[in-house]
Formats: structure tokens, sequence, C-alpha cells
């Protein structure tokens, strides 16, 4: 598999299952810091496995995935009791975590992404709209904004980062169920 | 695998860096190389960058729908058919296979041409070349003293290498254009020809010697047509933007729907049709790749929630 056809499922089938991933790993590893790095480590696993062979569906994959990673690092810790990794072998179960509706994805996407900006800090907002929107280049938005070229990297560098979260991360708040 | 001591968070702060610099500073080809070295070194550096690019990406139909919400009105009818001409796709030219090398046998003509979706550079043996966009066709004839290049239809960019003893000229419609040592784009469409300059001088002489010979400055652009000729400046960035083709892309700036829709059509078979004039006059940013016409319909379904169908093996659009 090519890099860019990689780079395609990834993007396609993995990073919408985010959220979930997220949800899972929260629940099941008690130090918030680490999350992260193991969601990586978890994008890792999957990937490289889709590149001898995709793995279809993807959902049940990579959350199995993540299992196997809890279970690993409770074996490395070996400070873990018996029952917690009991628990967590009964975590089958979790491949039915709830999946993102395809069909309102395009409907909430425009809101999605409005509130996502809405949320970013006034700065950060300010720079990541300057480029999007107006298109400006790094040393314009330097400019307009009245600061240096490293701040506005800063900015953006940061905006970049808390989309990624927002938009994969967490799950979609809007909810049309009563 | 990422060395042990690698966070994430510092995979993310290098990866947000990159595509920063990507989108915002001047990429060149060596910039291109170095991201690639760094994405070849580990899985979770690849994992990062496709994460922050895709929800980069997304944010860009945000973009589309407040342009169309305060977009100013500065599109004149030249502007608009600028931006228009800017637009073009490709297939970027895949290895040496590709590309022809032209032995100025003098005094000798060959014909080059491209079919809808391709793209094809023309290297000439003093350094200068010719690169051709979707749907070209041009005569190269070589004498001593005189190169010629007649654009015979569609759209072509050349570099070229300024020799005092000999003279390149290239004519379409009539009209000639005479190289100072030069970078330049010129398209042709029906009885419309279009001349961007990007570096160095050219001279303009239209077919009609009524009209005022020109010399072109870098970011001029030139719309002649038989009796006519009007000259605009337009910033490099857009000059820029109309040459995406040569790395395979489209980009839009407040383009409309119907506008893009015909850009896409210049360079695949599979057509788009706008079927409602509503839908038509939206506007949309972007930048697309020219074949990738499922990405297009993709961003007008989210985004303006249009509705996608196939019909007799076109794509139609339509509320």
């Amino acid at each position: 598999m090519s890099a860019s056809a990689l780079e395609a499922w990834f993007v396609a089938e993995v990073l919408p299952l985010e959220a979930i991933l997220m949800q899972y790993l929260r629940n099941h590893w008690r130090d918030p810091s680490e999350i992260d790095d193991l969601r990586q480590e978890v994008y890792i696993r999957v990937c490289e496995a889709a590149q001898r062979e995709v793995p279809d569906p993807a959902k049940p994959f990579v959350l199995g995935t993540a299992r196997n990673l809890i279970i690993d690092r409770i074996r490395r810790q070996q400070i873990v009791a018996i029952e917690k990794v009991a628990d967590l072998d009964a975590l089958g179960i979790a491949a039915d975590y709830p999946g993102p509706d395809r069909s309102v994805i395009a409907r909430d996407e425009l809101r999605r992404l409005q509130q996502a900006i809405d949320r970013l800090p006034p700065r950060c907002r300010e720079a990541v709209v300057l480029c999007k929107v107006e298109g400006l280049t790094g040393k314009q938005i330097a400019q307009r904004m009245g600061v240096s070229e490293a701040t506005v990297s800063e900015h953006i560098d940061k905006g970049m980062c808390a989309l990624a979260d927002m938009l994969y991360s967490e799950p979609p708040e809007i909810r049309r169920t009563p | 695998m990422s060395s042990p001591e690698t966070t994430s968070a510092d995979i993310n702060a290098e990866a947000a860096a990159w595509l920063r610099r990507r989108h915002l500073e001047t990429w060149t080809a060596e910039n291109e190389s170095a991201l690639q070295t760094w994405l070849d070194q580990a899985m979770a550096h690849r994992i990062a960058y496709w994460r922050l690019k895709a929800a980069w990406e997304r944010a860009d139909r945000l973009a589309a729908l407040r342009r169309e919400k305060t977009a100013t009105p500065n599109s004149s009818a030249a502007l608009r058919i600028a931006k228009f001409a800017a637009a073009a796709l490709v297939l970027a030219v895949a290895g040496a296979g590709a590309y022809r090398s032209l032995t100025p046998r003098s005094p000798s003509a060959a014909l080059y041409a491209t079919a809808v979706g391709e793209h094809k550079t023309i290297r000439l043996t003093d350094g200068s070349q010719i690169e051709l966009n979707t749907d070209t066709k041009i005569r190269f004839a070589s004498a001593p003293g005189r190169q010629t290049v007649t654009l015979l239809k569609g759209e072509a960019y050349f570099q070229i290498k300024h020799t005092p003893s000999r003279l390149f000229v290239i004519e379409a419609n009539g009209h000639r254009i005479t190289d100072i040592g030069t970078t330049f784009r010129v398209r042709r469409e029906d009885a419309r020809l279009e001349v961007a300059l990007l570096d160095g001088e050219i001279r303009f002489d239209s077919a009609d010697t009524r009209v005022k010979p020109v010399t072109m400055k870098p970011g001029d652009i030139i719309i002649a047509t038989a009796h006519s000729a009007a000259v605009m400046q337009t910033p490099e960035r857009d000059l820029k933007d109309q040459l995406g083709w040569r790395s395979g892309m489209i980009v839009f700036k407040h383009t409309t729907l119907r506008e893009a829709a015909a850009e896409f059509n210049r360079y695949n078979t599979h057509k788009i049709l706008i079927a409602d004039a509503a839908a038509a006059k939206l506007t949309i940013n972007g930048t697309f790749q020219t074949g990738d016409v499922a990405a297009f319909t993709d961003a007008a379904h989210a985004v303006f929630a249009l509705r996608i169908t196939t019909r007799n093996g076109q794509t139609v659009i339509s509320h």
C-alpha cells in the first residue's frame, strides 16, 4: 500500500473513529496525560498493520488494537490488579460503541467547523481566519495583527493542533434526539 | 516506531510546523524533500501530519462558505476572466518518458500536443522549456536566429533562456509575443488570448496594427481579442495560483461553481454539469487536484448541501 493510499484510508476510515477511541482510552486508562501518547501508539499499530493488509471494517480493529495496547501496558507495569485485566478482557463489546452516522456528517460539518473556530483562543483564531479565509501569507498576517512572524507561527501551529483535537477527538455535540 | 522519549505532543508540534510552513511560506523542492525525509523517518510522523492536514483542509470548507457571505464585490469582468483562466489541471509529468528533447534542426518544425488531462514538458537544448497544459497544441519551428512557437490551442507556460543572437517568438491568433528573457504563460481560447508575465520582459504586438505594442512587466496580464488588448496588474500570488496546473492543482478563489466546473471539465473527460442556475452562482475557494472530481463534488455537497448524482456518464450537481 502506498503512503498516499494509506493516508487516504487513514483519513477516511480511522480518523472519524477518533472520538470513540478517545472515549475508550479515557475510560480504561487512569492517567489523562498519557492518553494522547496511547492514541498515537494505537494509530501506529493500526497503520503498520494496514500497510500489510487493510482491516475492513476498521472500527473493531482500531478498538481491538486499543484494548490490546492497554493490556500490554498494564502487564508491563506489573502493579495492576488481576481483576482490572479481567475487566478489560470483558470489553470485547467495545466494538459496539456508537459510530458516527455518516449521513448527518455533511449537514453538521459546517456547524462543527464554525464551533471549532469560535472556540480557538482569540489571537489564535484571528491568525487562523486570516490565513484560511483571507488567504494571507505569514508575513501579511504578522503585519495585520501587529506581531512578529514567529508569533503568527505559534498561533497557527496551536490552531492546527486545536482544530484537529476538536474535529476528531471530541464527540459531536449536536444530538438531535431528546 | 517513534523513539520512546519522543512524546506525541512533540511530534504534533513538529508536524504543525511543517504543515504551516508548507501553507504559509515559499515552498521549494528542497523543502518538499526535507518534509518527505521527515515523514519517512517514522510512522508516528506521518500519522501526526496526516491528522493535522486532514483537519486543516476540512477548515477550508468553512472558508469557502464565509467567502460566500462576505465576498467583496471586486470581481470586475476582466478580473473574473483572469481568475477563471487561472485554473488548470494536470497529472504531474510522470518520469522522463513524458519529456521530449528537441534538437533544433534548422529550418524544421514539429507539432506537440496534449490530450485532455495531460501535461507535457518540452525541453529545448538551450535550457529553455515549454510546459503544455491540458488539451493544448503548439507548433515549434527553429531557424538560425529565430525560434517560433505557434499556440494553436490551449495553454502553455514558457521559461525562456534569453540568447541575444536568437529571437524567441510566440504567435497566436495573429498576435505576437517576443521574449526578452523571461517566464510567462499564454492561453488561447477561441478568439481570446491571455498572456501573463511572471518574470523578465516581453513585448506584445497585436494582430491589429492599430493597437499599440505593449512592453509587459512582471505581474502584467494582457487579455487580447482580434482588435483590442487590455493590460492589468495581478498580484504575484494570483499568478502562481493560475499556474497550479504545473503541479496538477486547480486553485479557486471566489470562483463560481459554474466556472469551477468548466475548469474541471478542461482536464477531465468525465464532465460535471451544474443543473440549476442558483447553484451555479455559489462561489468557492479551494485547491483541488485537477483529476479529482470527487473531491470537488464532495465539497459542494458538504458546504452547500447540494445533491450529487450521476446521469449519462456526467456528474450532475443540483439543489
